[in-house]
């Protein structure tokens, strides 16, 4: 399964042996990790409740990386989202994605990323010393989403 | 036709509901109809669910539009804008 959904924390190490294992035609491996922060928007977060919609979440996710194969000539990838409560330097998010080559793999690497942070259905709640908050989404990830939007033709 | 309706997170708190099933005439097709009959119960429900507020939604796990029709045993689920990664 190129997408698992836990609560459990991952080892990015091991995950990206056992992608690119016994596969010689591998030579770029491409991984990002979205680690928890101590603050947000100013204030401090001692710790972090990561929310989503099981059945929809995997579809989505799914979707996203079957979207990237597409774009791109990658051989394998893989997903991990952690759930529940995080703190402070925890893991959130690893993705890894391995091909021939350095260029495709970078760029089907962030264009996961962005998608995941725009059309997969996680949500973020976070502790502060002035209470629990939702975190808002940000106009810099649609924009950062919308980058890979085909362009549109403009009759003007 | 019953519908079975999710309302997750910050929504789930605003309305006091994780989600319940409905039985909705057929005349509410769409996402759209079924916005306005949820917010016709007034409260939260009117303010949460009003025009204008950032709101996604989902039927039968994919994202949808307003006029995305509504059918007998859909599972439309209503969300805020997604805040994961």
């Amino acid at each position: 399964m190129p997408v698992r959904i836990q609560t459990g924390d991952f080892d990015a190490g091991a995950e990206i042996a056992a992608l690119r294992r016994g596969n010689p035609k591998v030579g770029a491996v491409a991984s990002f990790i979205g680690v928890c922060r101590d603050a947000n928007d100013g204030d401090a977060v001692s710790t972090m409740t990561l929310e989503h919609y099981p059945g929809m979440t995997e579809k989505a996710l799914e979707k996203i990386v079957a979207e990237a194969q597409n774009r791109w000539s990658v051989m394998d990838i893989l997903v991990v989202h952690r759930v529940g409560e995080l703190k402070p330097t925890d893991q959130i998010v690893l993705v890894v994605v391995a091909g021939a080559h350095r260029g495709e793999a970078f760029a089907a690497c962030e264009f996961i990323m962005d998608y995941l942070k725009t059309r997969a259905p996680f949500w973020k709640k976070e502790q502060t010393p002035s209470g629990a908050r939702w975190v808002e989404a940000r106009t810099s990830d649609s924009e950062a989403a919308q980058r890979w939007e085909p362009p549109k033709s403009s009759a003007a | 036709m019953k519908v079975r309706i999710l309302y997750l997170a910050s929504l789930r708190e605003q309305l006091g509901k994780a989600g319940e099933d409905l039985e909705i005439s057929p005349a509410t097709s769409t996402v759209a109809g079924l916005r306005t009959l949820l917010m016709a119960r007034g409260g939260p429900w009117q303010s949460a669910l009003a025009q204008g507020k950032a709101l996604r939604v989902a039927v039968n796990h994919e994202m949808a539009q307003p006029a995305t029709p509504v059918k007998q045993g859909d599972e439309i689920a209503f969300f805020p804008p997604v805040t994961g990664g």
